[in-house]
This record gives structure tokens, sequence and C-alpha cells, in this order.
């Protein structure tokens, strides 16, 4: 009984980072994405866009963060924040290499 | 993942605010502690009296102080933080013919002469703390902050979300009920000033913003300087072109405010003295909300104006506006001590946040006796915490009254003994156990708070009764908040003294009565 309790709490543990995993160093690189995009969609000129979307980036995150430990399947929130950090950084690198930086 | 979606949120909620309790801790202490900045540094410089009752006229005076004591400079600067400040604060840039060693700030009173008081950081050093910490690069301390920070929205969100009955928690407060009243305290404190924390958390972070999330810069502009340049505008000094007297900066001064309908807070005066010289006035920090100020420029020869810069957008009016709600720069007295108490509410939030994470384990330990590690480093850690970091403040300010005016790095000696202090209650909470180093700490940080108004008074001239004698509020107050704070701490030490006694006894006769069938 012990060892079955052993591997409940081995396998806890792993859930438990890769949710922790998901929530921050992906988390981080999938609001960066998002934020950047934010950046170039924000009328106004660049710097109240970069501005405006730099103060909603703490949000995402935060959203980000908590979903990460409120979804049921690991699997599901690794691959929907891969594909909205892909798909983010994708757009990001279309709209820069068309329009450019100032 | 433990089932529902409130239940993961509770252990969202305990785990991000345990490992970054301490931190939030020392950094809601100094922040709070930092809303009466000003207060603090004039407490701590008792030899200045003065302060200018019109920086319009101290800014004239500084000029000439300058033009004096600074001949030749690059760039001089004059600063008034408003009106709670004790007179302007000078730097500059000396000229090339300077020696290398020549001083480059003063501070003067209103009049326009130089101050002289003992060398001391005073609450600058405790506001710089609260972001940048202190031994330590500050490149990763803030860095450090913003994460505890993010924890923290990340704790009250999911704290929130945690939550059945907000509206009851408004008003529940069950004391001397043991697990039941830290919940409650923790519960009212952050439930009736949730509004306040969650604002100064997200601002907080606004604060730092760039520093955490450059890419928003990154995805518009090339390079950060260019953006800086583009949002925050900083002229710097033109080639030098030849001498031209300076025109007189009183009406340059007048024009701004009229222009403004408010006052102005600071003068930088690029290449004084020559022909291409600029006068740049900016706004008061107190005179509105929005910590980016509006600014002209004035030719420095004729006083006509050049440039005007008005930070009006509107994501920086929001960024501005946000900052300036955190650093609440522009709060009168009433407003000015109500973010003081909600600081302390977040001191307490976080304080009981901790405390709760070990009486909410206590009960259930296999021997309550002999805790496991991790409990027992938390309870450690929460004195050290709790009781070190206000213990270290009090010595700060001892250390203030009783270090020798003239020793080298004096300012730096204040910090230190306020860090050796913490250590020492730190070493004292992990030497000690838990039950006896609580009402020991406490007691020690009881006995420094209330030390403090006695060893002003022996020190200087400026007695708590002799600010109340000679109408001084400010002195006045801060030797009643000290006494205050003393009285808060040795309340709590009676208090869980009291517990452990109590405790004692109770478990005491039992194990007795084991211990007696035992041996029959």
């Amino acid at each position: 009984m012990s060892r079955a309790v052993q591997n409940l709490g081995g396998a806890r543990a792993r859930e438990i980072a890769a949710r922790a995993l998901a929530a921050v160093p992906l988390n981080y690189a999938v609001t960066a994405a998002l934020t950047m995009l934010i950046a170039r969609l924000l009328p106004g000129g660049g710097a109240q866009a970069s501005i405006g979307a730099t103060m909603l980036s703490f949000a995402i995150f935060a959203g980000l963060a908590m979903t990460a430990f409120a979804v049921r399947s690991v699997a599901k929130l690794w691959i929907g924040l891969v594909v909205a950090g892909l798909v983010a950084g994708a757009a990001d690198w279309l709209l820069i290499a068309a329009g450019g930086r100032l | 993942m433990k089932g529902c979606f409130r239940q993961s949120m509770a252990w969202l909620h305990t785990w991000t605010g345990l490992l970054l309790g301490w931190l939030l801790f020392a950094i809601f202490v100094t922040g709070t502690s930092a809303y009466f900045q000003e207060e603090i540094t004039r407490w701590m410089t008792p030899e200045v009296r003065s302060v200018p009752s019109d920086p319009a006229s101290g800014f004239v005076a500084a000029t000439e102080w300058l033009k004096r004591e600074a001949p030749g400079g690059s760039e001089w600067s004059i600063y008034s933080t408003g009106k709670r400040a004790a007179g302007l604060q000078l730097y500059w840039v000396n000229g090339p013919d300077a020696p290398a060693d020549a001083p480059t700030s003063a501070r003067l009173d209103g009049t326009g002469t130089k101050v002289f008081a003992r060398e001391t950081l005073g609450g600058w050093f405790l506001y710089r703390f609260h972001y940048d910490l202190h031994y330590i690069n500050w490149y990763w301390a803030r860095w450090l902050v913003g994460i505890a920070a993010m924890a923290m929205l990340v704790a009250i969100l999911s704290g929130i979300v945690t939550h059945k009955k907000i509206l009851t928690d408004f008003f529940l407060l069950r004391l001397g009920k043991g697990q039941r009243s830290w919940l409650d305290a923790h519960n009212a404190s952050s439930v009736l000033f949730l509004p306040f924390i969650l604002m100064i958390t997200y601002t907080g972070l606004v604060s730092l913003a760039t520093h955490y999330m450059p890419w928003g810069i990154a995805a518009n502009y090339a390079n950060q300087g260019k953006f800086f340049e583009a949002a925050f505008p900083w002229p710097v000094p033109a080639e030098k072109a030849g001498p031209a007297p300076l025109a007189p900066i009183g009406p340059i001064v007048e024009r701004a405010e009229r222009m403004w309908g408010t006052a102005a807070g600071s003068v930088r005066i690029l290449n004084p003295g020559d022909r291409t010289a600029r006068v740049i006035v900016s706004g008061a920090p107190d005179a509105g909300m929005s910590v980016r100020l509006r600014s002209m420029t004035f030719d420095g020869v004729t006083g006509r104006p050049v440039d005007a810069h008005d930070p009006s957008g509107a994501a920086t009016a929001t960024e501005g506006t946000m900052i300036g709600l955190h650093a609440g720069r522009f709060a009168s007295p009433l407003l000015r001590t109500l973010y003081f108490m909600s600081g302390l509410a977040g001191c307490v939030m976080v304080a009981s946040g901790l405390i709760l994470w070990t009486v909410k384990r206590r009960a259930k330990l296999p021997d309550p006796d002999r805790p496991h590690f991790g409990f027992r480093l938390v309870e450690k850690l929460n004195i050290a915490a709790i009781a070190g970091l206000p213990f270290g403040m009090a010595a700060y300010f001892l250390a203030n009254r009783l270090l020798p005016l003239g020793i080298a790095g004096r300012s730096e000696r204040e910090i230190d003994t306020m860090f050796i202090a913490w250590g020492a209650v730190a070493i004292w909470a992990l030497a000690r156990p838990a039950r006896r180093a609580w009402p020991e700490a406490l007691s020690a940080t009881a006995l420094a708070f209330a030390s403090v108004p006695l060893v002003n008074a022996l020190t200087t001239d400026r007695s708590l009764a002799a600010s109340l004698a000679a109408g001084d509020s400010l002195f006045a107050m801060f030797d009643a908040v000290m006494l205050v704070l003393a009285a808060g701490f040795g309340w709590a030490a009676l208090k869980v003294a009291r517990r452990r006694d109590r405790e004692a006894a109770s478990r005491g006769s039992p194990m007795r009565a084991i211990a007696g069938a035992e041996a029959a």
C-alpha cells in the first residue's frame, strides 16, 4: 500500500511540475508573443501601442498562469499554449517583416 | 487537478503565497513606509528645519547658488519633491576645468543656503529597497520583486476564486479562536482592502513594466533607446557655442506655471551661461495623479519657449496614472494616511497568510512537538521575516541617531545596521525553539520601537515633548507612530506568550499521565 501511495505521489509531483513549467516559462513565451501581436495591432502610433500592450501583458500572464492549474488535461494545456504561442509568434514575424520597425 | 476548479485554485493560492510570502512581506513593509518617505527623511535629518514656502523663489535662489558653486558646468538640475520635502535637491555635471573629485550634488533650504545634515539616505533607502532590494544587483533584484508581485497577483486572483462568501468576510473577525481567527484576519485584511491590494499589485508591475516585458517595445522599435526617446524625451546639452548670460529663471518658471495652472517641480538648465543654453521646466510630482510630467523648454538666453512636452497619449496617460496611483505622490495628508493604513493591511494580509500556513498544518502533524523539517523552516522564516524586518527598521532609525556624525560612509553604516539587526533575529529564530522565539523576537521589536523616541530625545533637541510644545506635527507624529508600533508588537508578544503557556499546560498533563502509566 505504501508503494502505491508513493507512486501516486510521484505522478502528482510530475503533474505539478508539468503544470508549473507551463504556467511560468512557457506562459512567459506565449505572453511575450501575444504582447508583441497586440503592440503591432493597437492604434495610436508605436509608442502608445507598445505601452498599451505592455500594460495588458500582466493580465494575460496571470490569466494563463491560473488556467495552467485549472484545466483538467495537462496534454491539452501544453498543446493549447504551444499552438497559441506559435501562431502569435508567426503573426509577429510576418507583421514585422511586412511593416518594419521604427 | 485535485478535482474541482475551486480546489485547484486554493492549492495554487497556498503555494504561490507561501513560496514568495517572505519577500512579499518585505516589499509590503518597506513600500508602506515609502508613503512617508519624505517625512522619514526629515526625521532622519533633524538638523534641517526650514522648508521652502515658495518653490518658485527656491529655484531662483538655487540657480544663484549654482552660478557661484558650479560655474562652467554643462548641466544643472534643481528638484523639489513638492510641499513635503525639506528643501531642494541639486545635481550638476561639472565642466572640464573642475577637479575630478568636485562635488556633483547638494541639498539647499528654501532660501538657497546649503543644508548641513548628517549623511543618511533616510526614507529614500526604504523606498529603493522596496523594489531594488540591497547588496544584490538591481537588475536581478527587480526580477525577484517582479516574480513575487506576479505570484501575488496570481495568489490574489486565485484567492478571490477560492472565496465563497466575500460579503460575509467583510464583517467577520472571530478573535481568540486559534486557526479560525488567523483565517478571519487573513480574509478580513485581504477582502476589505481587496481593491487597494489588487490595484497596488497590478500598478506595481506596471511601474517596472518594460523591465519585465520588453517585448511590447521590441514589436515596434528596433532598439529600446528609440522607444524611450519617442515616449519620454530627455534633451541633452548641445555643443557649446560661446558665452552668453543666462536669462532670469524666475519669469521662466512663472510662465510655465501660468501655462499649466499648477506648480513647477524641477528645473534643468543645459549649458548655463552659453549661447546654446536651454531651460527645461517640469511640473511638480504632487500636482497631478500621473507620474509622467509635462515640461516646457525655454531658450536659456532669451527666455522664450521653444518646445513643450505633454504626455497625454491614451496609453501614456493610463500608464502614468497607474504608476501615480501606486506611488501616491499626489496624495493629500489624509489620503496619504489611508494609503499607509491600506499598506499596513497588506502587511497583515501577507503575515497572517504565512502564519495560517503553519497553524493549519500544526494540528495535522503526526507529533506536534517534533514537526518535520519543512514545517520548522517555514515557522522560523516566518519569525525572521515578520519580527525581523520591523526590528531591523527600528535599528535603522536608532543607528541614525547613535552612529557618530563624522564617520566615513555613514549612510551605508546605517543600512548595514538594519541588516545586521534583521540577521540577528533570523539567527535567534533558527537557534531557539519557535514557541519561545516568537514572543522573544516580538518583544525585542517592541522594545526597539519604544526606544526610538527615547533615543531621539537624548540625542537631539527635538524630543516628543519639545515637538509637541513647538507644534512640530511631523516630529511628534513620527515618535507617536514608533510608540504605536511598539505597543502593537508588545501586544502581539503578550498574546503569543500566553498562548504558549496555555498550550504547554494543556499538553503537559496528558503527557505526564501517559508517562506515569508507562512507568507503572
